[in-house]
């Protein structure tokens, strides 16, 4: 299991002045279960991606467990994080979907019964194990989603990071989405989640980390970060905290940010039903 | 200013089965559907067959009727038919011209073709920038934005094209909750101004904004069809693989729990 720290992360786009990151420092303990947020063009994927090598740091360094990511190879780092891209046609590839998802755990060194079942369970999780013929093309949108999920979760990496991870999902998908994210987690395994869905965040993900223009502006609790008194912090990034926690405010009732929490608030509040 | 399907059932080439069965959908003018379901449900067909795309240049077999103010546009050729009704695609990728090199020029790239005076055009594209509130990405190559942005820019260009019917799938699936309230301010302008307008979406807490009348497809089937409070308000929902609005599935926790819901006061907004 991996402990990841990051320290004064600043990133600069060589094609311009633009500071995607503005001096990020985070420190992620292992199996926690971390959702960041933020508007479009705050720094969240820029952020991710310093996580497994795809960028690295123009000041600032990014440490996994105590190792300087800038210092592994590609292949090192592929073997700790695993990266789910937002868009799945960014990286699915194969002929079917079995060969799709056996594709990241071969590269590791996968053979025999452990890469079956790795790619079994993988395929089981996200709804897939009837399609393992299937060309990745002929599944719809969100399947094919799903699909690149399964590819990286098959790697059993340390560290799983899941960009924008229910867009394009139904009721059903999301549903599995915060089902693997749990699984996991449970593991001991840390998951690291870009989303706009605020929903999905509060009631899947421990901690919630708020980006604004390249900074970290918010983190803490979902209770914490959704509560009364952060409205205009997250205002100023376009961001409402979910519904529930809204009403709760409104009633008095401290903080509740899922639905779960506001029927529980109600429930023991002092005046009854 | 209407658009209708009538017994409209559709099958891709060399599918075994139909992707829609038997839809009938009014849409009038001045007026949003909104339109729900699960993923392979049938809505990304809905909207190729309504916009006349399926099977013009997708292929595979109609039935039914889809008449135009009346006229039924079965003979109609595709570039009579997109003057008329305009479609966004669930992939902004799909939807940019490939050949404008800044974002000024993708959006003017449709009204550019409707022959208008140069004049119009620029009022147009301008119009349609500020209204997402892009018009700093003007000169930005759009091929080279974020997808949140190329869904903006997508969309306004179906904006600058003024359309009378529009057909959106998925329109803020890529866009954070700041660039989906855009979308819906605009969807809602549009639809003022006379546009008749479907919108496929997951989002139902969009829907709940901006449509009056949902339309739930099931299997290819058109299972709810009806105000939108009344079919995003069904506790049934879930069960067709749609997530109800925020505020039905806050009611919903509530009321589970034996609590009368008229403690949580207005919801709305």
């Amino acid at each position: 299991m991996a402990e990841i720290l990051v320290t004064g992360l600043v990133h600069v786009y060589r094609e311009g002045a633009v500071r995607a990151l503005d001096g990020v420092d985070l420190r992620i303990a292992a199996g926690e279960r971390l959702a960041l947020v933020g508007q479009n063009g705050s720094g969240k994927t820029t952020l991710v991606r310093h996580l497994n090598g795809l960028l690295r740091p123009t000041e600032g360094r990014v440490t996994i467990d105590g190792t300087d990511a800038g210092s592994m190879t590609v292949a090192q780092l592929a073997a700790k994080v695993g990266l789910v891209f937002q868009d799945p046609d960014r990286q699915v590839f194969s002929g079917s979907v079995r060969s799709e998802v056996e594709f990241g755990p071969r590269n590791l060194g996968g053979r025999g019964p452990e890469l079956a079942t790795a790619v079994n369970a993988a395929l089981e999780a996200t709804g897939l194990a009837g399609e393992q013929r299937t060309n990745p093309y002929d599944l719809g949108q969100s399947r094919r989603k799903l699909l690149a999920l399964a590819s990286v979760l098959a790697m059993r990496t340390p560290v799983l990071v899941l960009d924008e991870p229910t867009t394009g999902q139904d009721a059903r998908g999301v549903d599995r989405v915060r089902a693997v994210v749990d699984a996991v987690a449970g593991e001991g395994r840390t998951v690291v989640a870009i989303s706009h869905d605020m929903r999905f965040v509060a009631e899947t993900f421990e901690r919630v980390v708020v980006m604004r223009a390249g900074r970290v502006v918010l983190d803490g609790t979902p209770a914490d970060v959704f509560a009364a008194g952060n409205r205009d912090v997250l205002g100023s990034t376009f961001l409402e905290p979910p519904l529930p926690a809204i009403v709760g405010a409104r009633l008095g009732l401290g903080a509740t940010p899922t639905d779960e929490a506001l029927v529980a608030a109600l429930e023991t509040r002092p005046s009854g039903r | 200013m209407t658009l209708t399907l009538s017994g409209v059932g559709y099958r891709y080439a060399g599918a075994a089965q139909p992707s829609l069965l038997d839809v009938d959908l009014e849409l009038p003018n001045a007026t949003v559907i909104g339109l729900a379901g699960a993923s392979e449900s049938g809505k990304t067909t809905l909207c190729l067959v309504a916009s006349g795309l399926a099977p013009r240049t997708v292929g595979g077999r109609i039935r039914g009727t889809i008449r135009l103010d009346g006229e039924d546009v079965d003979a109609w050729p595709m570039h009579r038919l997109a003057e008329r009704i305009g479609i966004g695609f669930q992939n902004p990728g799909t939807q940019l011209s490939q050949v404008a090199d800044t974002v000024f020029e993708e959006v003017a790239f449709g009204p550019m073709n409707l022959a208008l005076p140069r004049e119009e055009v620029v009022e147009r594209t301008w119009d349609a920038l500020d209204a997402l509130r892009i018009a700093e990405l003007a000169e930005r190559d759009p091929r080279r934005l974020s997808g949140g942005q190329q869904q903006l820019v997508a969309t306004a260009g179906l904006l600058a094209m003024r359309p009378t019917h529009l057909v959106l799938d998925e329109p803020t699936a890529q866009l954070d909750p700041a660039g989906t309230r855009l979308v819906a301010d605009a969807i809602g302008r549009l639809a003022a101004a006379g546009a008749s307008i479907l919108v496929a979406e997951q989002k139902t807490d969009l829907l709940a904004n901006v449509a009056s009348r949902v339309l739930v497809l099931d299997g290819g089937r058109v299972v709810r069809d009806g105000p939108v409070d009344e079919v995003l308000g069904d506790p049934t929902l879930a069960e067709l693989g749609v997530a109800p609005p925020s505020a039905a599935r806050l009611r919903m926790a509530v009321a589970a729990a034996g609590i009368d819901t008229a403690v949580l006061g207005s919801l709305d907004g």
